[in-house]
């Protein structure tokens, strides 16, 4: 019994050791480049908010954002609207890849991105849309 | 009846049969387990980096501060 005791108390122990030897560690993402990439899509969202709020734009599977309905924007404001995306985009490429690189693992780039794509969708506000098979869904 | 002796020697040996079986274990989850680690994307922890991220971009995070975290002060202030 004692026996049964001891090594079922060592064997939790182990599974202990273990357990905390596969709870991966944070990911890094404080690197100077991913803080610049940071700030510039912050400031850059105070611009896009309201273009999501309209549907003008909105979040793509893959995840960057798109324009989804220009008819949304007066015609003047178009094609500031198609720059902020494109920019918006290749600091989203960037920060995806920055992040990969940072934990030294390149190749969890895409990973990385398809992990950002459902979380952007899951903290989007209600009436922002977002891509789903293909197809806008209003959230 | 055993001797006191010879039952204190065969605890030993259950002992020694325990870190045995102990090792064994070791070897077969241990050892597998820090390979995974440097193969397999850490998906739990790149969701926490993710929503890090996006709470800072989005600036959800004062929003959500008031509502759902208490200031950050209280655990300075709890400590004796």
């Amino acid at each position: 019994m004692k026996k049964l005791l001891l090594t079922g108390l060592l064997s939790m122990t182990l599974m202990g050791g273990v357990g905390l030897l596969q709870a991966a560690p944070d990911l890094e993402a404080n690197t100077p480049v991913i803080t610049a990439i940071k700030t510039s899509m912050q400031t850059r969202h105070a611009q896009l908010q309201s273009y999501y709020g309209s549907g003008a734009i909105g979040l793509t599977q893959d995840g960057y954002i798109a324009v989804k309905d220009a008819s949304a924007v007066p015609l003047s404001q178009r094609g500031g609207l198609a720059g902020l995306v494109k920019d918006e985009n290749s600091d989203r490429a960037r920060l995806y890849k920055e992040i990969a690189a940072a934990n030294g693992h390149p190749e969890w780039q895409g990973e990385i991105q398809s992990t950002f794509a459902g979380r952007w969708i899951d903290k989007a506000q209600a009436g922002w849309f977002y891509q789903k098979e293909g197809a806008w869904v209003k959230k | 009846m055993e001797s006191k002796g010879t039952r204190m020697r065969r605890r030993q040996i259950e002992f020694g049969k325990t870190w045995l079986v102990i090792a064994g274990l070791l070897a077969v989850v241990a050892l597998p387990a820090c390979v995974t680690i440097n193969i397999y994307f850490p998906a739990a922890a790149a969701e926490k980096a993710a929503d890090k991220i996006i709470d800072e971009v989005w600036q959800l995070k004062q929003e959500q501060e008031g509502a759902q975290n208490p200031p950050a002060a209280a655990p300075t202030t709890t400590t004796p």
